[in-house]
């Protein structure tokens, strides 16, 4: 499996915050994360933007700190869809970054041991 | 810049947990202490509940995002002063531009540069230290309510023409009880009168704006109009002549230095503002009825009475107040004679 996780990013964050700390804000994100993304879709069946632009805001954020680019530039284009009003305009673009998560996800989880 | 390396509290406001934790380790690491809040609205608690030097704050919150909560400390007289610095995405540098017309301070970027934020965090909590060293500077000189009014207008340099009063007061004479002359010890009996005496002047509501050696030049009614500024400064006047007898008591007990001194008030036009440069500027005033202050505090020695006031002091004073007039007297610099009126 190629590699989701922008090494340079995630080792310089590692470096900043010590090897136990990184763990544990990898495990609250893969906590949070799951919540990220129901808050998505039920928001998207819901026709709520502003929530969904915000669930999309606050992944895309996370992404980036942990390096996991193509996370954060998905969550990016749906954080716009969110933000212009238009959930119409989704398709299958929430699929793609459930996708991304899930191998973000385990790239994450194999770097902590 | 030691000082900006000292500690301080910090309010930590975002609605994601990974930001929170980050941010909050980040600033633990450099030795402040922190609190956190999910949203504007427990910010908003927090804030109420414990003091904080500075608060992180989040735009894109739900409940209460970083405008509405930006809005609130504006509008809060208690939070007005708060430092913000605001934590956003890249992209949202619009809304940043947005939040600094709105009164935050900085803007950090996420993911955070720690070097980055060290900086900013630093850099405010020392603009908070000058701004608290500059609020306490003033209040030894004024009032708490004048001094918030100092602050919030800031060091603008020019006057405008105010109807206030002015008062000059000065030691007339040093009466030796000991043979003690030790410098240090008449340096500390000067501070001990000094803080008697401008403590009747901030309970009237006066401001001090001078010193001039052993002598001082207070003003009321400026630079907040008071309608009763000439009645003000006559009662602080008899306040001072109060507190002076108490204080040479003490003197006198201790073996000490008595002191005498006269009072001279006068009310009328005067150009009130800062005068001096962007650097080093007071808050005083100057015109004709400050200079008759000044002349009629001189006089005080002539007339053997500890104070006295001019006409136009006179005119807005009480019925029961115990006024007596001195008669007409043409002061140096004048063209026409001034009556003068010795109270208490």
């Amino acid at each position: 499996m190629t590699s989701v996780i922008h090494h340079a990013t995630y080792d310089s964050l590692k470096q900043m915050v010590g090897a136990g700390f990184i763990g544990e804000l990898v495990s609250t994100f893969l906590e949070d994360a799951p919540h990220m993304l129901d808050e998505l879709r039920a928001a998207l069946y819901a026709n709520d933007a502003e929530t969904f632009r915000r669930a999309a805001h606050s992944m895309k954020t996370n992404a980036a700190t942990f390096g996991a680019t193509e996370l954060a530039e998905l969550a990016k284009a749906l954080e716009m869809f969110g933000r212009s009003n238009n959930l119409r305009e989704v398709g299958n673009l929430l699929d793609a970054l459930h996708e991304a998560y899930e191998n973000a996800a385990s790239e994450l989880k194999g770097l902590q041991v | 810049m030691t000082a900006a390396h000292e500690p301080g509290h910090m309010l930590v406001v975002d609605d994601n947990r990974v930001n929170r934790l980050l941010l909050t380790h980040h600033l633990q690491q450099m030795g402040h202490t922190t609190e956190t809040a999910e949203n504007g609205r427990e910010a908003l608690d927090k804030l109420h509940s414990s003091e904080f030097d500075l608060m992180l704050l989040d735009i894109e919150m739900p409940v209460m995002n970083g405008y509405q909560t930006l809005e609130a400390c504006r509008d809060d007289p208690e939070l007005r002063e708060l430092r913000v610095i605001m934590t956003s995405s890249l992209d949202e540098l619009d809304s940043v531009v947005k939040c600094i017309e709105m009164g935050a301070e900085d803007y950090l970027v996420k993911p955070l540069n720690p070097i980055l934020l060290k900086a900013r965090v630093n850099a405010s909590l020392e603009k908070k230290r000058l701004r608290d060293q500059q609020k306490r500077w003033f209040r030894t000189f004024a009032t708490e309510e004048v001094a918030d009014e100092l602050m919030r207008n800031g060091f603008a340099l020019g006057g405008k023409t105010v109807d206030a009063t002015v008062m000059f007061a000065d030691i007339r004479s040093f009466t030796t009880l000991s043979e003690t002359h030790d410098p240090a010890v008449i340096h500390e009996m000067l501070n001990g009168y000094f803080s008697l005496m401008f403590g009747a002047i901030h309970e009237r509501g006066g401001l001090v704006s001078q010193l001039l050696g052993d002598g001082f030049m207070a003003v009321f009614g400026a630079p907040i109009p008071r309608e009763n500024h000439r009645e003000l400064a006559v009662r602080a006047g008899l306040d001072m002549l109060v507190r002076l007898d108490e204080f040479n008591r003490r003197q006198e007990e201790q073996g000490g230095t008595r002191i005498r001194i006269g009072i001279g008030i006068a009310s009328g036009p005067m150009i009130a503002g800062y005068t001096g440069s962007q650097e080093r500027a007071i808050y005083t005033c100057i015109g004709d009825t400050v200079n008759l202050a000044a002349r009629i505090e001189e006089y005080t020695k002539v007339a053997k009475r500890p104070l006295i006031i001019g006409r136009h002091a006179r005119a807005g004073l009480p019925a029961d107040m115990h006024i007596e007039s001195l008669g007409e007297v043409v002061f140096k610099g004048k063209q026409q004679a001034v009556e003068v009126f010795a109270v208490g």
